[in-house]
């Protein structure tokens, strides 16, 4: 993998620990913003040649993860009265460090798998396993269903960063097809969001735990 | 450069421009805020007038009272003694002076908390509570942060870890050690009770934290605890300094130069973040501090990978 991608997939993982440890949403929704941005340029970065095809998609990737999904987020959060997380069920050291040991892991873990020979040495491997890691624990962690988007996002980046290794034999029709997922689902959860606010005037899960016919 | 000459500008530079940083800082400061501010050599000024006034003491007080100022600038004055400066040589150099750095700067503070502790008064308490709390956070960064110097460099003497071949580490491992210079910088706005940690310039006992410890220390005691801690402040930008410039091109007229423009760069860095950060809420402190040791420990994760 191109040295010019390592800087960048290391500012990737750090931004996960942003979105492990703050509390404050609108930070939080920079980085992933920032996270999914960077993720967008790094196939230019990895594989030079992808030409006008892999370009226009390159823009594509950056528009929706950079721009119009944090700008649908931000428009929940607005809706919602939103600002903080408060409490989730992991606090915010802990998860950090849960994290820390996930990346940890994630590191430790991907030099033992049987991977291609030009990919056994990537930082792509393990920067991708621990970018999902992250997303499941914001998606098991937080209380708030904004929380959870962001963790669904970046739990997609590091499905994205996965797809990166297979640029070659997979192109990026089907990270289009998932891109595509990524944009309805935060849009049925920004409708969601909205609903769950009106109706118990908090937009906190933790209440939607029943289910009715 | 003979090595008397050396040694003398090391001493020159450890005992002498301390205080100066903090001028900097101040005048930072007041720059952003629109003031003119006090001189730079106001912390000159200030030493001096402590030194000369005499001290009032609580009668409740034993001599550990006296023991925190004397022992915190002491260990800050041999600490600065261990630091390589542009030449790679400190005054005291051997394997493994990185831990007497660090448990140095610890037994200082330890003596700082014990006297803090010792006027019985419960604001200081809680301050020694605080620092200590949050020491034992830091530590950890900085131990990690030379774990990954002393893993590319494989020595253990802050000597070869801060020396002229961490120029070429900047090539092979620049990630690492650009986490560690991050996690560095966080560390030394903790450890000399910076904004966002903690605001020197607080009037208020229940949000201070170091301040707090040294209320009741007056005279030439508090003016001991105001130099230890620009010492200590010299001590932690010398090594972030020694980190980001690690220049070392042999002419004495470049590297020393460069060294101390490069503490002064450093202080101007802290004059900005005071003056365009908020303090943290006490609770989101470890958050951060955590923070800081993760990045040393991501830094040797992906040294070791």
């Amino acid at each position: 993998m191109a040295h010019a991608a390592e800087p960048v997939l290391i500012l990737a993982v750090a931004l996960n620990f942003v979105a492990l440890g703050v509390s404050r949403l609108r930070p939080v929704i920079h980085g992933v913003a920032l996270q999914g941005a960077l993720l967008g340029i790094l196939p230019f970065l990895t594989h030079p040649e992808i030409g006008l095809r892999g370009g226009l998609l390159v823009g594509g990737t950056v528009a929706l993860k950079g721009l119009v999904i944090p700008a649908l987020l931000f428009r929940a959060m607005r809706e919602a009265n939103i600002q903080h997380e408060v409490q989730p069920v992991v606090g915010f050291i802990a998860s950090l460090v849960l994290g820390a040991v996930g990346t940890g892991l994630a590191f430790v873990s991907a030099s033992t798998l049987p991977l291609a020979d030009e990919h056994t040495n990537a930082l792509v491997v393990p920067a991708s396993l621990s970018t999902v890691l992250t997303g499941f624990l914001m998606l098991t962690t937080r209380r708030k269903a904004i929380m959870q988007v962001v963790g669904y996002l970046i739990l997609e980046n590091g499905i994205f960063l996965f797809g990166l290794l297979l640029v070659e034999a997979m192109p990026f029709l089907v990270e289009i097809g998932v891109l595509l997922d990524l944009f309805t689902g935060v849009f049925v959860m920004g409708i969601i969001i909205h609903h769950i606010n009106r109706e118990f005037a908090a937009a906190g899960t933790e209440q939607l735990s029943e289910l009715k016919d | 450069m003979g090595m008397a000459l050396r040694i003398g500008t090391h001493l020159l530079l450890a005992f002498a421009l301390p205080p100066l940083l903090l001028g900097v800082i101040n005048k930072t400061k007041a720059l952003f805020a629109g003031r003119s501010g006090s001189p730079l050599l106001q912390p000159y000024y200030d030493l001096i007038k402590l030194f000369r006034k005499g001290s009032v003491i609580s009668e409740t007080t034993s001599w550990l009272f006296f023991a925190g100022p004397v022992v915190g600038l002491v260990t800050a004055a041999l600490a600065a003694l261990l630091i390589p400066l542009p030449d790679a040589i400190a005054p005291f150099s051997f394997t493994g002076d990185l831990i007497l750095l660090l448990y140095l700067l610890a037994l200082g503070r330890f003596f700082t908390a014990a006297a803090a502790l010792d006027t019985g008064s419960p604001f200081e308490g809680m301050g020694a509570a605080r620092e200590v709390t949050f020491a034992c956070l830091a530590e950890p960064a900085i131990f990690l942060g030379l774990l990954v110097l002393a893993k590319l460099s494989g020595s253990l003497r802050l000597a070869d870890l801060l020396g002229g071949s961490l120029a070429s580490h900047w090539v092979t491992g620049a990630a690492s050690l650009a986490l560690v210079l991050l996690s560095w910088f966080i560390v030394l706005l903790a450890e000399n009770c910076r904004i966002p940690f903690d605001d020197p310039n607080t009037h208020l006992e229940l949000t201070m934290i170091h301040e707090v410890m040294v209320l009741d220390h007056s005279g030439p005691a508090l003016g001991a605890i105001l130099y230890g801690a620009s010492l200590k402040l010299f001590v932690f930008s010398a090594l972030v300094v020694r980190l980001a410039l690690p220049v070392a091109t042999g002419s004495a007229l470049i590297d020393w130069p460069v060294f101390v423009s490069g503490l002064l760069g450093v202080a101007v860095l802290i004059g900005v973040v005071e003056s365009t950060m908020a303090r943290l809420r006490l609770t989101h402190v470890p958050v951060l501090l955590v923070a800081a040791c993760l990045l040393s420990a991501f830094g040797i994760i992906l040294l070791v990978r």
